[in-house]
């Protein structure tokens, strides 16, 4: 599939897809990399190595920051793959040097699918 | 995207180490976005200030920037501290997460960014005009500053606006241009708004039903500022909402074009829905008010109904550092002390580490603060209009 870079990078992991939008701030904890949003799809669920599959982000423009600190905490996800990247996570991902790519049909993509990212074409293949 | 030779010459870093790489994320930003150019801004508000949101990883971020000489060109305000910068020890506030907390205002301080501390940077003292462009990140700021003043900004990430601020710049898209700004749903509410609450509940169940789409609101006929700036907050904080338009009540209202947009309909059954559906927890240790700050009428308002009276339990009311020197000269706070709660200044619920402090149930009039408790703060939450917090602290 081919979409659009966001953050350039090529990496390969095993998808965690949410149907929902994330917001990082309040919705993923920097130190752990797991979900702790109430009632969020993947609460408890943890992001870490990763390829993070999700629509759009959501709530706190401090979500820059917690992408940041995921990284610079050794527990980022490997990869991003949205439908529509606002500019949230955009700058998180930009400053963290996480690959991640957007206009993608993300349906296609299952939990557990693993999935070649490369975003300096801006394709997701899933394997 | 077209760069001025002024602009080519920060990306050769003729204007720092600093101000190249940010640049470079603006640049970056308006490539990914299809910005034509850059714009200068009329002022900034910068997220991504308590030490409990940024960490060890933002602070260290910032403290780099600020020894190699970062400077900001234009008005730049901060969101809230993770404290009361003056009273944090009286208030309980831990002291190592004070140290921290403290070594970020310097940082941002050394930058030329006036430490503030607020979310409702329009009420202390950083006005846009109508149309102008700004680069605002804090999301209910943002909300209030594009959808109420009708100035321009899109949702900047905590980075993202620092960089506007050190460059004067941003990338020209998205809500900067009119086209990007027209309603995308509409919304008829069918149900009375009293409480500064309700804008609350409404704006939580309209935010989760049109995530980061621009709503057209029918169907209210008044609201004071204090309500639009607690309706947009729960809409950014529950979806992603940076921009709304309300029929005859917002500035652009009149302008957009609104035909054949989805519709959906709100009336006062899904509002006591939200009101259910946003209390966890029965009984409150404490009250949390003041989310977004509270303006000078909101501590007024409380002042006026806790005069003579004595809590058994507290009740906060967060605000910027200038209303609550208002409130001070008019008596408010000694008036709210006596009665046993705080006008706390500079920080908020939602980023100052209540639950280290001991609170396990929090009462709160916000959408936003009922959206964000559970999660971010360990909280249970209570979700009341101000009589009913009130009274169940008596």
């Amino acid at each position: 599939m081919k979409g659009r870079m966001i953050s350039p990078g090529k990496t390969e992991g095993v998808a965690i897809v949410s149907e929902e939008p994330i917001g990082f701030y309040g919705g993923i904890d920097s130190k752990t990399g797991i979900v702790i949003e109430k009632g969020h799809p993947l609460e408890g669920k943890c992001v870490t190595g990763k390829i993070l599959v999700f629509p759009c982000g959501k709530g706190s423009t401090v979500g820059s920051y917690v992408i940041y600190g995921l990284k610079k905490n050794g527990v980022a996800p490997k990869g991003i793959v949205n439908k529509e990247t606002e500019t949230i996570v955009a700058t998180g991902v930009i400053l963290a040097g996480i690959p991640c790519v957007d206009q993608i049909d993300i349906e296609k993509i299952q939990d557990g699918d693993t999935v070649l990212l490369d975003a300096d074409n801006g394709s997701v293949e899933i394997k | 995207m077209y760069l001025t030779k002024e602009e080519e010459k920060i990306l050769k870093g003729e204007g720092g180490e600093v101000m190249e790489r940010l640049f470079r994320l603006l640049v970056r930003l308006g490539d990914i976005y299809g910005a034509d150019k850059m714009i200068p801004v009329g002022s900034v508000q910068v997220a991504g200030v308590s030490y409990k949101s940024i960490g060890d990883p933002g602070t260290e971020f910032l403290e780099d920037m600020a020894s190699k000489g970062a400077k900001v060109k234009v008005l730049t305000y901060l969101n809230p501290a993770g404290m009361d910068l003056e009273n944090w020890e009286r208030l309980g506030f831990p002291k190592d997460f004070a140290k921290n907390q403290l070594r970020i205002m310097n940082a941002f301080k050394s930058m030329g960014i006036v430490i503030t501390s607020t979310c409702t940077p329009y009420l202390a003292g950083n006005l846009p005009r109508f149309r102008e462009h700004i680069a605002w990140s804090e999301s209910s700021a943002v909300s209030f500053s594009n959808s109420v003043i009708g100035a321009r900004t899109n949702r900047e990430g905590g980075p993202s606006a620092l960089a506007a601020a050190i460059c004067g710049r941003t990338p020209n898209y998205g809500l900067h241009l009119w086209e990007k700004r027209q309603p995308t749903i509409k919304i008829n509410v069918d149900a009375e708004l009293e409480f500064n609450s309700d804008f609350g509940a409404l704006g939580y169940f309209v935010g989760k039903q049109v995530k980061n789409k621009i709503p057209y609101f029918t169907g209210i006929n008044n609201a004071n500022t204090d309500q639009l700036k607690g309706l947009g907050a729960a809409m950014a904080a529950s979806g992603a909402v940076a921009l709304y338009h309300l029929e005859g009540l917002t500035p652009e209202a009149d302008l957009v074009e609104k035909d054949g947009l989805e519709e959906i309909n709100v009336s006062k059954r899904e509002l006591d829905e939200t009101y259910e559906k946003l209390s966890s927890g029965k009984n409150p240790d404490i009250v949390i008010l003041g989310c977004p700050h509270a303006s000078l009428r909101e501590i007024s308002t409380l002042a006026d109904k806790l005069k003579g009276k004595h809590l058994k339990k507290p009740i906060w009311i967060c605000t910027s550092r200038v209303m609550k020197e208002a409130a001070d000269r008019m008596d408010f706070t000694e008036i709210i002390e006596k009665a046993g709660g705080h006008i706390v200044a500079d920080t908020c619920m939602v980023v100052s580490p209540i639950e280290q402090m001991g609170y396990k149930t929090t009462g709160v009039n916000s959408g936003k603060a009922a959206n964000y408790l559970p999660s971010f703060c360990k909280q249970e939450v209570v979700f009341a209009n101000i009589n009913k917090l009130i009274e169940v602290q008596l």
